[in-house]
């Protein structure tokens, strides 16, 4: 209204009516703190959460202090927690399921960008979707009946027979064990690590793949150079997405990790995982300092999963100084 | 105009019938605890609501360490646990809390083998099982009561529960009983320091790896071995003679299991000639002073009724009942609860 009327009034009267509106600046105002209180809100939910563990653990970190971090036994009649086979589990299994999932999913994410013909393109994007809609329970149970009988006949014999004079893949096959484990997790980040990645891949301006094929590049030359190493940056925020999903994962994992505290070198071995342990055994926790560690378990998890985080914001940052530095020179 | 005035009439009697209907609906006692007799649990609560109308009964089953806090936090009426509560955590509650057993329940090894033969095991013989000491299945101490059964000569995978359990507590409180290894390497407790093999979660977890794992062993409870068609082994009791797992044996045990005045036992290994070793009961937690005298009264009730009347339903739900010396016991004691 104010904006129609102001088109009629002459300059000097105009500026007065800008100043007198002051009614959109307070809507500015008030957007700004609203906004600002959903951003703070996130903030200070964790550190809640942090405080809450820290608080719920303090008995058990006053009794174990650094060596909670350090031991690896976890005796729930003797009262001795260590973390370590847990902490090894959740790092090593995530992993496993990069290893896995981000080739899979970039290369998935560049056929679909750069390659895919237009009619293929929707329905795999939709399967893609589909795929990360799957409870993680069903993909425990698809992981024990199906996926595990398979790895034991199949991939795991191959494994073995080829890489058996590596220390990763020796020693008796059980089924459940951390390369399970880690293949579960890869398939539950898969669908993220390509959905954000094609949505990336899709950003990249079209000018740059004009400017190679200009160049002579061939189709695998363009992606490569103009749009991979450009998208680079955003691939991995990609892939620390995904890792921060794989950190945490629990249902599935637990079903077909095997459950037991320990640091093996080989991959057939079962292990645990951080998330793992909180899932099985705080229900039935009945002592005090059994639950206390269990909180300390819950805090370690938190800290790990920030700790990764900003390494690997880090890491971004060095990426982005080298390559411009490489710029300059 | 008589009309709508009569129609007004009956709309006012309907609200208020239907708000004292809600009114008298409102008692609802809250349970929660353990996970092994939910079935039974809620099988309960739905013949009662046929027998009391008035009363509602709202249990969550969320484990027996949740039970067990519940109760001594008072965020509860009742608890339920399938093992009694340490003295250590009874000295932290504001009142005296009574166990109450209700049913009981048998834990089975059940293995994969070529073939599924029927196998005996003794106590001393399932301890070295699951301390990895016995690592083949055509190990002399399996083969010497098992003669004439074809045992390969596979490895064993032992199969175990990963997240904490009253079956693992009922399991590991037997083979501490059994094996003074055990009871100094591992101990008894809803999960231990497992000297080997690989976790399952849930009941259905071990059963599941058990069921897919050739050479593998591993402990449910009963119902799970028979629905999922899986065999499972007779044990040796403390008279010596093989029982086979089943409601009349677990009933037997707790016939003869020494069941102190407080109702915190331990029904593992109890003698007599059919009693089946690897059992455990399952008890309600209840403060002898009740604070809301209503609902103190309305739960008394059910209790009686559950004692009484529900234990008749526990063999349909493959529940071994309390036998009737036990019950009776039980029920004197439910007498004593002050409201």
């Amino acid at each position: 209204m104010t904006t129609i009327s102001a088109v009629h009034i002459p300059l000097e009267e105009r500026s007065a009516q800008t100043r007198m509106a002051s009614p959109s600046r307070f809507g500015d105002k008030a957007f700004e703190l609203l906004t600002l209180t959903m951003a703070l809100a996130v903030v200070v939910l964790i550190i809640l959460i942090g405080w809450q563990l820290w608080n719920g653990s303090s008995l058990a970190i006053k009794k174990f202090g650094f060596r909670f971090l350090t031991t690896s036994t976890w005796d729930p009649v003797a009262e001795q927690f260590g973390a370590l086979p847990f902490i090894y589990g959740t790092l090593v299994s995530s992993l496993i399921a990069l290893l896995i999932a981000v080739p899979l999913s970039i290369a998935t994410a560049a056929y679909l960008t750069e390659l895919a013909p237009l009619w293929i393109r929707q329905p795999l994007v939709s399967l893609i979707e589909m795929l990360a809609a799957i409870p993680s329970v069903i993909l425990g149970l698809w992981g024990i009946f199906v996926m595990i009988p398979w790895l034991r006949e199949y991939p795991f014999p191959l494994l073995k027979r080829f890489f058996g004079w590596t220390p990763f893949f020796t020693g008796p096959i059980y089924g459940p064990s951390m390369l399970a484990g880690g293949i579960i997790i890869a398939v539950m980040i898969l669908p993220i690590i390509t959905s954000v990645s094609r949505e990336i891949l899709r950003s990249v301006p079209n000018l740059q793949r004009e400017a190679a094929y200009a160049l002579g590049a061939t189709r695998w030359e363009a992606t490569r150079i103009a749009v991979l190493s450009y998208a680079k940056k955003g691939l991995f925020g990609a892939v620390i997405l995904g890792l921060g999903r794989a950190l945490g994962e629990t249902m599935a994992v637990t079903m077909v990790i095997g459950n037991t505290p320990q640091i093996a070198a080989s991959l057939f071995q079962p292990g645990y995982t951080l998330a793992s342990v909180l899932a099985n055994e705080f229900t039935e926790a009945t002592t005090d300092m059994y639950v206390q560690a269990l909180f300390e378990i819950g805090f370690v998890l938190l800290g790990i999963t920030i700790l990764v985080n900003l390494l690997a914001q880090l890491l971004l940052r060095t990426i982005r100084t080298t390559s411009a530095t490489r710029a300059v020179q | 105009m008589t009309k709508s005035y009569r129609s007004k009439i009956l709309l006012g009697l309907t609200i208020a019938f239907g708000l004292s209907a809600t009114a008298s609906a409102q008692m609802m006692i809250n349970g929660a605890g353990a996970t092994f007799p939910y079935p039974i649990y809620s099988k309960w609560f739905d013949e009662y609501a046929k027998v009391d109308p008035s009363v509602r009964f709202n249990y969550q089953s969320i484990g027996s360490g949740g039970g067990q806090k519940q109760i001594l936090a008072q965020t509860v009426d009742f608890g339920a646990s399938d093992g009694p509560m340490s003295d250590e955590n009874l000295s932290k509650a504001p009142g005296k809390i009574l166990h109450l057993p209700t049913v009981a329940g048998a834990v089975v090894m059940t293995y994969n083998l070529p073939g599924n033969p029927a196998l005996k095991l003794d106590g001393e013989t399932i301890a070295d099982i699951f301390l990895g000491k016995i690592k083949k299945w055509n190990d002399p101490k399996i083969a010497a009561s098992n003669p004439g059964a074809k045992l390969p000569e596979n490895e064993i995978v032992v199969v175990h529960r990963s997240d904490g359990s009253g079956t693992t507590f009922i399991f590991t409180d037997y083979v501490s009983k059994v094996s003074a290894e055990w009871k100094q390497k591992a101990g008894n407790n809803t999960s231990v320091n497992w000297p080997t093999g690989i976790g399952g979660k849930g009941n259905e977890g071990v059963s599941g790896q058990v069921k897919q794992t050739p050479g593998a062993i591993g402990y449910v409870e009963l119902i799970y071995a028979v629905q999922n068609k899986m065999p499972y082994a007779n044990v040796k009791n403390a008279a010596g003679q093989f029982a086979k797992p089943s409601m009349e044996s677990v009933t037997a045990a707790l016939g003869t299991a020494n069941i102190p005045d407080d109702f915190r036992f331990s029904m593992t290994n109890a003698p007599g000639d059919s009693a089946y070793p690897i059992a455990g009961a399952t008890w309600l937690l209840v403060y002898e002073q009740q604070k809301d005298p209503a609902k103190g009264k309305k739960l008394i009730e059910f209790l009686k009724w559950a004692l009484t009347k529900g234990e008749g339903m526990a063999k349909d739900l493959n529940y071994a009942p309390l036998p009737d010396e036990v019950q009776q016991r039980v029920l004197k004691r439910i007498d004593e609860i002050k409201f």
